[in-house]
Formats: structure tokens, sequence, C-alpha cells
């Protein structure tokens, strides 16, 4: 590694900060700037009860004292204090306990879409413009272009009410099967078209006509010479596919009644639960941000040529 | 008329009329073509992007029109009639039935339109709330590439050709906009725009008319996507203000804006164009998003997020209800793509080689 891609490396990191920085700052001020505050909106309470609370959550300091302690206790404490609606519960803990099912949810619906979409994406580029290939492309774009609550409804009628084949609750594990596939169909039609076209790419270069000369089997230059170059690309997509699969999750959780974190960050928009709304952005952004950056970094890395500048 | 070298004196026989077989020769074998035109041509041999725009044409269109002489309105609950009791045999129709004083009057001899997809929960004509979330979604996404295109090619133009601190300045902020997770970000300031106090801000404007959870669609587009849009402007820009006729225009005493708006803009007008084409789908997608998450337009008004949202309670029963905005949506986004895919091929110059 030289002086230039660690210079690359240490400013991209103070970027991943700076954003994160930003997304609390943006968030916490967000929310204050909400009219009415947390506590309006749910029956009348008299002012020394309103008093009482807003002193007990700290919201009678001033606002940059608040922002101060908010921002201290999230960064060295992890801490986003109590939530509002699920009385006597911390808001930490209650997204910990969605990530148990959220990221078994995210992690194997990635795995798939990887596996699936590379081994899609390489017998299309090998069967350049026959039958196989067209269909394919045909059904990566149709897939590309539907949105995820689209795809989790349309599976949901088909596969839970049509032929009542898979649950319709995700609340066990059989059904989270229908979950997992809606996340990962479109990334997966993403990493298809991505490998198809760099390996394309890849296998109009010189060293595999080489190899070709050299007599290395077909199969031998596909493995060993063309798969491994040709995924390169596909780092660059693993930031936008998180980004993806955790933002349908908050749809697809909500279809196929998921109690993971996409549940309770939608309920806690609908019941105007701050702490809660905040602490799970913040944590869901932190995540995105910081698997963009590894994604960026490991690209930098593996291909030492490419200049991102 | 021999004639000596280096002699400045002038040669009589560049001036003798053209023979018949000179002019031949200088006719032209066609008219000469423009960029536009060359690009229109590509447009046209391409059969996807083709059928795409005429998708898109209709689907507009219809969008437009159907309203306009459909017999019932997007918001009537068909059920109620004022001074008598509710109607329950409207609710929830099956496609092409009929409700109970329809029915009736059917039986006199009277002709009834009929409600084509049925109707839903309260008894409102399905199919033209189909038509009218169609209209929200296209409107939306129209109206917010507009806003990204207007703000990003200020903002990207001015980047481009100041450089130095500002062009800095600008584009940190641009990169760590870029860098927020967009969605989180639009989930955010849409859920809080909503409670605030937008509507009275907007009372009696013609923006009252529009509904404030759209208004705030627009603002969280301006504030969050115009990034992508400056980012490609500037760059554009900063390839093209090296060019010598630049040069030359500042020579002859072209101010700053003048340059930007009557040099640098117009040639990089087909990317632009194309972007734009390309933020559309990604407008209605974010669109019927955070309608289906309920952040969308104000009921009664239906968008196609908000149609699909509602069809989930009765999912079992009604499937259709479903699928019918899934497929409009899908429809749109995909034939949007394909034919922004279609203008990039043929209108991007960097790809005719």
């Amino acid at each position: 590694m030289n002086t230039k891609t660690l210079i690359y490396i240490f400013k991209r990191i103070l970027l991943a900060i700076l954003t994160v920085w930003v997304v609390i700052t943006v968030t916490f001020f967000v929310m204050r700037a909400v009219p009415g505050g947390p506590f309006m909106g749910e029956k009348a309470i008299s002012e020394a009860a309103q008093a009482a609370l807003e002193a007990k959550y700290g919201l009678d300091k001033p606002l940059m004292e608040q922002y101060t302690t908010y921002l201290k206790d999230v960064v060295f404490h992890l801490d986003f204090g109590p939530s509002l609606k699920q009385r006597g519960r911390e808001v930490m803990d209650i997204i910990i306990d969605g990530m148990r099912t959220s990221a078994k949810l995210g992690l194997i619906a990635a795995a798939i879409a990887l596996v699936t979409g590379i081994v899609l994406g390489a017998v299309a580029a090998l069967r350049r413009n026959r039958l196989i290939d067209k269909i394919i492309m045909v059904i990566t774009t149709a897939f590309v272009s539907m949105p995820s609550f689209i795809m989790g409804s349309l599976l949901l009628i088909l596969f839970a009410i049509k032929l009542m084949v898979l649950p319709a609750n995700g609340s066990t594990a059989a059904g989270l099967v229908l979950p997992i596939i809606t996340l990962s169909l479109s990334p997966m039609a993403y990493i298809t078209r991505l490998t198809r076209s760099s390996m394309l790419d890849v296998l109009g270069q010189e060293y595999i006509r080489a190899a070709r000369a050299k007599g290395v089997s077909p199969i031998r230059i596909i493995f060993g010479h063309a798969l491994k170059n040709s995924l390169i690309p596909v780092i660059t997509y693993f930031g936008p596919m998180l980004a993806y699969i955790v933002t349908g999750s908050l749809v697809v959780e909500q279809i196929f009644a998921v109690p993971g974190i996409g549940r309770a960050f939608v309920n806690s928009i609908t019941g105007r639960d701050y702490p809660m709304i905040m602490g799970t952005t913040i944590v869901l952004a932190v995540l995105i941000v910081v698997m963009n950056l590894v994604s960026d970094i490991l690209y930098k890395v593996v291909d030492p040529r490419i200049n991102l500048e | 008329m021999p004639k000596r070298i280096f002699s400045l004196h002038v040669d009589m026989d560049d001036f003798l009329p053209a023979s018949a077989e000179d002019k031949a020769y200088m006719v032209k074998m066609r008219p000469s073509s423009t960029f536009f035109r060359d690009g229109l041509k590509r447009l046209r041999k391409n059969k996807v992007a083709l059928v795409s725009f005429w998708i898109i044409v209709i689907v507009t269109l219809s969008a437009i029109l159907l309203p306009l002489f459909w017999p019932y309105a997007y918001d009537t609950m068909l059920g109620i009639t004022p001074g008598k009791p509710v109607d329950a045999s409207y609710n929830n129709l099956k496609p092409f039935t009929y409700g109970y004083t329809e029915q009736m009057r059917i039986k006199e001899g009277e002709h009834i339109f009929p409600h084509v997809f049925g109707t839903d929960a309260q008894g409102r004509d399905y199919f033209i709330r189909v038509v009218y979330g169609t209209r929200i979604s296209l409107a939306v996404g129209f109206f917010a590439s507009l806003i990204v295109l207007v703000i990003g090619l200020t903002i990207g133009s001015v980047a481009g050709y100041c450089g130095g601190v500002v062009d800095l300045i600008i584009m940190r902020i641009v990169d760590i906009i870029y860098s927020l997770p967009d969605t989180l970000m639009v989930i955010l300031l849409a859920a809080v725009l909503k409670q605030s106090s937008l509507e009275k801000l907007i009372e009696g404007t013609v923006l009252a008319k529009i509904g404030s959870n759209i208004i705030s669609l627009f603002i969280v587009f301006a504030i969050l996507y115009w990034v992508s849009m400056s980012r490609l402007i500037r760059g554009q820009i900063l390839s093209l203000r090296e060019q010598e006729y630049v040069l030359a225009a500042r020579a002859g005493g072209a101010g700053g804006g003048w340059i930007i708006t009557k040099h640098l803009l117009p040639n990089c007008i087909s990317v632009v164009i194309i972007s734009t084409a390309l933020q559309i789908p990604n407008a209605i997608f974010t669109e019927s998003y955070l309608s289906f998450l309920g952040l969308g337009v104000n009921a009664p008004m239906p968008s196609l997020g908000s149609l699909a949202s509602d069809a989930l309670n009765g999912i079992s029963s009604y499937p259709y209800r479903l699928v019918i905005p899934a497929v409009v949506i899908s429809l749109i986004v995909l034939s949007l793509n394909l034919f922004g895919d279609g203008l990039r091929d043929a209108f991007d110059p960097k790809l005719n080689g």
C-alpha cells in the first residue's frame, strides 16, 4: 500500500466521521423543530405534569446544552435515552432486540443475492446473446425497477394467499422465507447485471486470449482467470446493497409483520416516539456509512490502479 | 497564361464559370444533419426505447384526459347520499358489479357506467382512483426532477465555472450530502414536515391545493437529490471551460454568467436531459415508497403507493386491488428507465465513438 492509498483511506474515514456527525446533528435539530414537542397530541395534560415530564427527559434545558449532552451520550455511551412510548425500555435495547431478527434477514438476503447474482451474471456473460442471456436480462430488468413493497406484496399474494405454501406472518422461522426472497431479488438482479457487464469486459482482455492460446480449458479460464477480476466492481455495490436492504426492510417487515428494527422504526414514526426515531435513524445511517466506507476502501485496496478521485 | 511562382498576380482561371461537372461535384449527397436529428434517428431505431416512449405517452395522456369525462370522482363515496343512511352495498364492489340503487336503475332500463375495477372499502370507484394516483405519481416525479434539475444546474455550473475555494466548499458539502443515507433522511424529513405547521404556511395559496405532504416531498427532493446532478454538471463544465471558444468569449469581454448560460450549458444539455429523464422514475419510486409508509400524499388524494398500501388491509379478499397499482407503478418506472437508457445511447456523444 503506497502513501497515496493511505491518504485516500484517511480522507475517506474523515468524510465518514463527518457524515455521521451531520446525521446526528440533523436528526437532533430536525426532531427538536417539530412543533409541540414529543408530549403533544396525546390527551391534554396539565402544565405541571408537562413541566415535570420535560424536566425528567431534560427538555427544559437550553437547546445547545441538550445537544451536547445528546452527542456525548450517543458517541461515548451509545445511549439514546428511554423510549417515550414503550415505557421503561431503553431505545438501545429495542434496537438491539430488533436487530437480532433484521440482521438475520438482511445477511441471508445479501448472501443469496450475491451467490445467485454472480452465478446468473456469469452464465449470462458466457452465453451472450443466446436465449438464456436474454431471459436473464429481461427478468433482471423487471426486478431492478420494481419497488420492494410491490415485490413483497405480490409474493405475499402469490405464495401465502393463492398457493398457501408459505406463511404470511414473519414472526416464525418459516415466515422469514418470503421477506428474505423479497429483499434479495432486487440486489440479485443488480449484481447479475454488474457481473455480466464486467465479465464481458474481462473476457475481452488480452490475458484471457493468452490463456486460451496457451490451451487452458474454458472452465479454468472462467473460474481461474476471469471470475476473480470481474468481481471487483461488485465490491462497490456492497454499500448500496446494504442501503437497499435496510430501507427495503422498513416496508418488507411491515408487509410480513416481521418483529424487526424496520417495523419498530415505522411504528415509532407513526407513534411520534422521538428518541426511538432518532436512535434508529442514527444506528441505521452509521451502518450504511460504514458499509460504504468499507466497500470503497476494499475496492481501492483490491485494485490499486483504480483512481477514485 | 503562364504564372510565375511567388507572383501575387491573380490567377484568372479561378474565376471561370463552373462547368456542369464541377457543379455536380458540389451538390450535397444528403442534407446536413444536426446533432439533435442524428440522435433522434438513433432513438427511432431503438425499438425498446420507442415502445417505452409510447407507453409513457399513453399512460400520461390517459392520466390527464380520463378524469375529464369519467362519470365518477376519485373522492365520491358512492354509497353516501345526503339525507339518507349509508348504502353499504357500494363498498367493496367486485369489478363490473353494481350497488343496490344502481341495480334498481338498471332494471328500469337505465344505462349505468360500469365500475371497471369495482370500488374500494369506502365505496369509491377504484378505476378513477388508480387513474388519479397515476396522475399524482407522474406529476410528483416530473416536478421533483425539475426542481432537482434547476438546483443541480445552478450550483453545479457555479462550482464548475468558479473553481477554487467556491468549488472546494460546494463540493465538500456535496460529498457529505451524497454520503448521507438518502432514504433514511427522506423518511425523517417527511415525517417531521408532515407534523410541522406547513399547512398554515401555505394556506390560501395555490400550494394549499396540492397538499402539504406533496410540498414536503418536493422540499425533501430539493434538499437531498440535487447533489448527483450538480456533480455531473460540474464535471462537464470543468472540461468545457478549458476549451478555446470560452477563452475567445472571455477575450471578447463576456462575463461569467453569460459564458455559463450561452456557451457552457448548451454544450452539456444532452447529459442534463438524460440524467433528468432517469431522475423521474427515481422520484416516482421514492414517492410511492413514502406513500406506502404513510408519509406521502394527503388522504383522500390517492397515489399509486398509498393505493397499494391501502390494499394490504383487504389483501386476501381483493388481491387485484394491490396488483393493479403495482402493475402500473412497475410499468411506469420500467418504461421510463428503458426510455432514459435509450436516450443516453442515442444522445451521449461519448458513447458514439
